[in-house]
């Protein structure tokens, strides 16, 4: 296999690196470049907790090659935290809530809600559960989960 | 998990370039759009091409344009594109419609509608809608473009039509001239993200007649012509609505699998059906639920 020669925005900062067409974004996120908040769970796209935010939107990091990603901009928890305006509105509101449990969904949930409330911050229950509905939980049953995003848009 | 099968990764700028890829290959060539299936045959080793046509950087398949009645939908406009468009909610609603039941955001950001077809599983969400809009899909070769009805698509259980050294550059859509009202109602487990256990798309037009789709009630999704034909010509009422539900069974042959058995499908498809039917029959004198509201079984 030819190695490929990448260049990607991640988290604000230019990474270049040399990757295989068979290596996965999110095994390179998490094995080369420390970054370990997209998790592996299912790893076929089922349970969202290793979303990334890739030009902006929510996608699977285990359906994606890391070859893709070049050219393209990346963010994750990390970088979403400091970058993102809801992301951190999100997470105080998460904790104050004490809404997850072992928090393995929570990187996807929460960048999930981002992507939601930056396209629509009056966004309604149903908008929080259709927007939650790829991201697995199997701690809480989702009902602090959707109420601290109502209450992050209700901005109590 | 790393993917164990080996292959080369191009990125073609141009159509030219991307077509002697697959003439070269052919099988052993594989397109990559939004990758959201293929990636899970990689890992899986159901696929095992030797070498990845990332199609991203042709321009021409991102196209997304009305023109008079026609809507082309290039081959990479992902299923988020689809949604957010109103052109799409406002023009082809069931289209619309069933592409909120795909899946999760996450996916759908990256998932195209041609994908869909090309995939060609029997519970794709969006060919009963593409069916029964009557969609083209435009495949590009080293000999030329073709044009293919999507009736003559889908050959069988994740087969269609396109060759080995093809690719698609896009489908189209046609407004339907006459007035109608529409409905894709899907059954699934639970709400959120869930494959179809069955699925059914409705057009109701004004002078009563009828055209009736289906996924994951047989091999292939299809449009149902014996139901059509018993529909065309009344008014939507429980006599003819009866007789409906009898010919839908007799162009239906779903299987019984993991999620749900074969005579659970038959069931439903006629109660989904009946339903549709009426909703679809509603909209169309503007008294029925909202696209998108009601669309889970």
């Amino acid at each position: 296999m030819k190695n490929h020669n990448i260049q990607f925005k991640l988290n604000g900062e230019t990474v270049s690196l040399s990757v295989q067409p068979n290596d996965v974004l999110l095994d390179v996120l998490r094995n080369r470049l420390g970054i370990k908040s997209p998790k592996v769970g299912c790893d076929r796209g089922d349970c969202g907790t290793c979303t990334v935010l890739m030009n902006g939107r929510t996608v699977r990091s285990c359906l994606a090659l890391a070859v893709e990603a070049d050219g393209a901009e990346v963010v994750t928890l990390e970088g979403a935290n400091t970058t993102r305006k809801w992301t951190q509105k999100l997470q105080a509101k998460f904790h104050e809530k004490n809404a997850f449990q072992c928090g393995f969904c929570a990187p996807g949930v929460i960048l999930s809600a981002t992507e939601l409330l930056e396209k629509n911050p009056k966004a309604s229950a149903h908008d929080i559960k259709e927007a939650i509905a790829g991201n697995l939980c199997r701690c809480t049953g989702y009902e602090p989960i959707v109420e601290a995003i109502e209450e992050t848009v209700k901005g109590k | 998990m790393p993917i164990s099968a080996e292959f080369e990764y191009v990125k073609p700028k141009d159509m030219d370039e991307a077509l002697h890829v697959f003439s070269l290959y052919r099988e052993k060539a594989r397109a990559l759009a939004g990758g959201t299936d293929l990636l899970v045959h990689l890992k899986e080793g159901l696929a095992k091409p030797e070498v990845l046509v990332d199609l991203k950087a042709l321009e021409d398949l991102g196209v997304f344009k009305l023109k008079g009645d026609i809507l082309r939908l290039g081959a990479l406009v992902t299923f988020t594109e689809l949604i957010e468009s109103p052109v799409v909610k406002s023009k082809f609603p069931v289209l619309w419609e069933a592409a909120l039941t795909v899946a999760s955001t996450g996916v759908r950001n990256r998932a195209t509608l041609a994908g869909n077809i090309c995939s060609a599983v029997p519970s794709a969400d969006s060919a009963p809608a593409l069916a029964v809009y009557e969609a083209e899909v435009l495949v590009r070769g080293l000999r030329g473009e073709r044009r293919i009805p999507i009736e003559n698509w889908f050959t069988g259980p994740k087969k269609t039509a396109l060759q080995p050294d093809e690719i698609v550059a896009a489908v189209e859509i046609k407004v339907p001239a006459k007035k109608h009202g529409g409905c894709y109602m899907k059954l699934s487990r639970y709400e959120g993200e869930d494959l179809a256990q069955g699925g059914i798309a409705v057009l109701a037009f004004s002078d009563n007649t009828y055209r009736v789709a289906a996924c994951a009630l047989g091999p292939k999704p299809a449009r149902c012509p014996a139901t059509e034909a018993v529909l065309a010509g009344s008014k939507l009422g429980p006599k003819v609505l009866a007789q409906a539900k009898d010919a839908i069974l007799t162009e239906l042959s779903p299987i019984s699998d993991i999620r749900s058995t074969k005579e659970y499908r038959l069931h439903m498809a006629q109660i989904m059906l009946g339903r549709a039917l009426e909703s679809a029959v509603a909209r169309l004198f503007g008294k029925g639920a909202r696209y998108g509201a009601e669309n889970i079984c």
